[in-house]
């Protein structure tokens, strides 16, 4: 996301804070969400699709809500407003297609409003259908699992995405020769998923809350954390919401911008939204120069270099993503939004464990409390059948694989998070058989201090070789710069 | 209302903390520029390099159009180009025969690897002067083609002693329209006026081309281009260590065009005869006068004979022949009249050792531009032995 984009986001988090009335702010909050993920869609090759795929989120997350929160046909009455609200902005964002001067909030022309009237109403029905269909049983909520996860797989493998642009070119009449995976780049898609399957899990587990329409809306596509996230839990999200429309601020213009930018939210976010920019456009772009890639990864000479082009890429990755991240999480601060921290000092960890429990952490929770805790507590329900450092290794390689694998099916990814759980599998078996070691280490501060330092350069170096699987696009790639280097 | 729900604010004296921060930034940030503005140090700062200390230094003076392929770049600050590059950190020893090599892209080596160009294959010679001394060619080449420019490096490159220049041209570096068109002219525009006003050559100081900075340009935010340029060309120094790579050399190029139009004409110049003033010969002896005793090997350059269509016309993509012809014979001439060491090798290369241009030469018509160059180069040095140091 360029620099431009970020002030953008920033202004209008800080406009809706000022200028908004505080019974609008959720509103306002509501359709910039939405024609922020309009606008922050990239173009796409495919006719009008940078139009639809934002449209198809906001269907996900409606139809999402219909199945896990609607509560019958007369329902529809306490949401006809936000639906309306919800279909105008859509509509208004594809009729400016014909209004040349201000068009397009889209990357290229949206579709022509009848296509997107059509569009909507089906949207209606489906929505209609499945919060009846919800009531009844879950399995509607399952096939809308299945759905966003198929969506998902589509999305991260490439010759789905190859295979579903060569459908969608013959449907618009496109040249089908032209077709490649990264016709389907699917801004946000990744984290929205998670956002609904999350809710989606819980409400079939019976421990979901109440939500609105417009805050679960604002909550699935919130426009500072939609593209990279944190991913935050509904409720939490929803508190802040609640916590926003229930606060008061002065009735002149010029007192609520002082007392604005003399609130904590103000100083916080502004804080945290200077030092992600710094981060990102700064540190994380200069290093992105001598940052292993395919191309360099090639053409490094000595081990030497090739350590460096490796150290860089992990100085670099954590320095981009922590600075979006708090690039979103300082714009969530302009808005009352306390979005939760998704990194804390990962390289400064001494054990693999500890380095994923600071690292994409929101990721690492949803994978822990959807993934891995369940599988293990299927497994412990069978006791005596399963010994537990196999519980450990499965639950341990099935999380860090799919975790993996959410970043792109293809080998490298999977081999990225194989060696992760490799590494966690390790750290958990030593960390048992060396707990007298350790004991014995921990009562000297030099020893102790040996011990940290010799943990961290493990730690490090750990991460850091995995990066070479990340990093590269294919394996034989990675093979060779991990053989050039010892 | 309750004061439980409002927005938590900060407690009474961070409101001034909060002012006083700001209003600090500002007059620092103010100050900062202003400083920075009045002593424009950028200059100074171009001395600061990672390069001959943390990277060794470049072969070839920085260029590069596609930075992230070729982990070069084009910039403009002479000093962090001579910084950056392998002269500046090589102390002259008292057994170091030394040698300068400056002229366009062909002596910089365009599509050659930094091993390929002439001034690297004329140090695998591993040749000697007569005085016993180590001969050690550096390739001060620049990708562009105006003498002013070849001036302007060799005004810079003196204070590395050299004991012999070599300086290759070419008749399209001449014409008095492109003296000031290159950018790296255009953005020293002080010190390409000091060598008009000293060398009183034929070009205008008040060009246009001449970029005078305002006062904002010489401020922090005015130059935060060639302040990110000099980071960006440190953190290309450690792509160029890992992988010796300073160009992107593509794998299929356009070849040079063998058949000719039938214009005849060269920059602004008609047939049937150039003339001595209508060409930067003034300039030519600038570099001469600029040196005082140090040698100058002139070299008119190899370039592409082409034998297509209209060939009788046109030597090549660059030159008519009429305005090639007399340039060699004004330059052979002047040459003879000045005393000046000339080698004209303007056909010794095939033309199928030329690669997308007609100067510029291919891996093996860089070795047979090398083997001819090294006996004038052994010759000159033999001819002339330098004052001891």
């Amino acid at each position: 996301m360029p620099l431009s984009f970020i002030l953008y986001l920033t202004l209008a988090a800080f406009l809706i804070s000022w200028l908004l009335p505080t019974r609008w702010k959720v509103h306002g909050l509501l359709i910039a969400s939405m024609v922020f993920i309009y606008w922050l869609q990239p173009a796409l090759t495919i006719r009008n699709l940078d139009f639809w795929l934002p449209s198809v989120a906001i269907t996900l997350t409606l139809i999402t809500w219909f199945v896990t929160q609607f509560p019958g046909l007369s329902g529809f009455k306490s949401i006809w407003l936000t639906l309306t609200f919800i279909f105008l902005t859509i509509f208004g964002l594809a009729i400016l297609r014909y209004l040349d001067p201000i068009c397009c909030l889209t990357a290229s022309r949206p579709p022509p409003y009848s296509s997107v009237l059509i569009y909507l109403l089906f949207v209606l029905i489906l929505a209609w259908i499945t919060s009846l269909l919800s009531n009844k049983n879950k399995a509607i909520r399952y096939a809308l699992i299945s759905v966003i996860i198929g969506l998902l797989i589509v999305q991260k493998t490439p010759i789905l995405s190859e295979f579903t642009s060569t459908l969608l070119r013959k449907t618009t009449g496109q040249d089908i020769n032209l077709a490649s995976a990264l016709d389907i780049s699917w801004l946000g898609f990744s984290y929205l998923a998670f956002r609904l399957l999350h809710v989606l899990q819980d409400a079939n587990s019976g421990r979901i809350g109440k939500i609105s329409l417009g805050n679960f809306l604002i909550y699935a596509l919130f426009f500072p954390s939609y593209t990279a996230g944190p991913i935050d839990r509904m409720q939490r999200f929803d508190q802040d919401l609640h916590l926003i429309e229930a606060s008061r601020h002065p009735a002149s213009i010029l007192e609520k911008l002082f007392t604005l930018v003399r609130s904590e939210n103000f100083v916080i976010g502004s804080k945290r939204i200077l030092i992600g920019i710094f981060k990102k456009f700064v540190l994380a772009d200069s290093l992105a120069i001598i940052a292993i890639n395919d191309l360099n990864a090639m053409q490094v000479q000595e081990s030497t270099w090739a350590w460096v082009l490796i150290y860089a890429y992990s100085l670099r990755i954590y320095l981009d993503f922590s600075g979006y991240t708090d690039v979103a999480i300082g714009i969530g601060n302009l808005l009352g939004i306390k979005l939760p921290e998704n990194f804390s000092q990962p390289y400064q960890k001494t054990n693999l464990t500890t380095f994923w429990n600071s690292w994409h952490i929101t990721l690492s929770q949803w994978f822990r409390a959807y993934f891995f805790n369940p599988v293990t507590r299927w497994f412990r329900s069978h006791p005596g059948k399963f010994p537990v450092w196999l519980i450990v290794l499965i639950g341990q390689t099935g999380t860090m694989l799919l975790i993996g694998l959410w970043h792109g099916i293809s080998w490298n990814f999977a081999i990225w998070g194989l060696w992760h759980a490799v590494g966690l599998f390790i750290h958990n078996r030593w960390s048992d058989w060396s707990r007298p070691i350790q004991n014995r280490i921990q009562q000297t501060k030099t020893t102790k201090l040996l011990w940290s330092i010799t943990s961290w350069l493990i730690t490090f170096n750990y991460v850091s070789l995995g990066w070479v699987w990340f990093a590269l696009s294919d394996l034989d790639k990675s093979l060779y710069v991990l053989l050039k280097i010892f | 209302m309750s004061s439980e729900k409002r927005s938590p604010s900060l407690s009474n004296h961070q409101p001034v903390r909060l002012g006083w921060l700001v209003g600090k930034a500002a007059l620092l940030f103010v100050a900062f520029n202003l400083v920075f503005a009045y002593f424009y140090p950028l200059p100074f700062l171009g001395k600061i390099s990672a390069y001959n200390f943390i990277f060794p230094g470049r072969s070839r003076l920085p260029y590069g159009d596609n930075p992230q392929n070729s982990y070069n770049l084009n910039l403009y600050n002479l000093e962090a180009m001579f910084a950056s590059h392998e002269v500046h950190g090589t102390p002259k020893g008292s057994d170091e025969y030394r040698i300068i090599m400056i002229g366009d892209s062909s002596t910089w080596g365009f599509l050659l690897h930094p091993d390929q160009t002439t001034a690297s294959l004329l140090n695998k010679g591993n040749w000697t002067s007569t005085d016993g001394r180590q001969i050690h060619v550096y390739n001060l080449g620049y990708p562009v083609m105006s003498l002013t420019k070849d001036v302007l490096i060799l005004n810079r490159a003196l204070a590395y002693q050299p004991d012999l220049i070599v300086w290759a041209i070419t008749l399209e570096s001449f014409p008095y329209d492109k003296q000031l068109f290159p950018p790296l002219l255009q953005n020293n525009s002080s010190a390409v006026r000091d060598l008009i006003t000293h060398y009183n050559l034929n070009l205008d100081k008040n060009s246009p081309d001449l970029i005078n900075p305002t006062f904002y340009d010489r401020t922090i935010v005015g130059a935060r281009r060639p302040l990110a340029d000099l980071v960006r060309l440190q953190l290309y120094g450690v792509m160029w260590a890992a992988t010796g790579i300073d160009q992107e050399i593509p794998a299929t190029y356009s070849p040079a065009m063998l058949d000719l139009s039938d214009d005849l004409s060269f920059h602004n110049l008609q047939p049937p005869h150039l003339e001595s003033s209508e060409i930067a010969l003034d300039v030519l002896q600038a570099g001469f006068d600029m040196v005082g005793d140090i040698p100058i090997l002139l070299v008119n350059e190899p370039m592409l004979v082409s034998q297509g269509e209209n060939s009788d016309i046109r030597y090549n993509f660059f030159y008519p022949r009429w305005a090639y012809d007399d340039y060699r014979k004004l330059l052979a001439n002047l040459a003879a009249e000045r005393d000046w060491q000339y080698l004209d090798l303007w056909n010794t290369i095939p033309a199928d050792q030329f690669t997308n241009s007609a100067v510029h030469l291919s891996p093996q018509g860089s070795q047979q531009y090398a083997e001819i160059l090294s006996q004038a180069i052994l010759q000159a040095a033999q001819s002339k032995p330098p004052a001891d140091d």
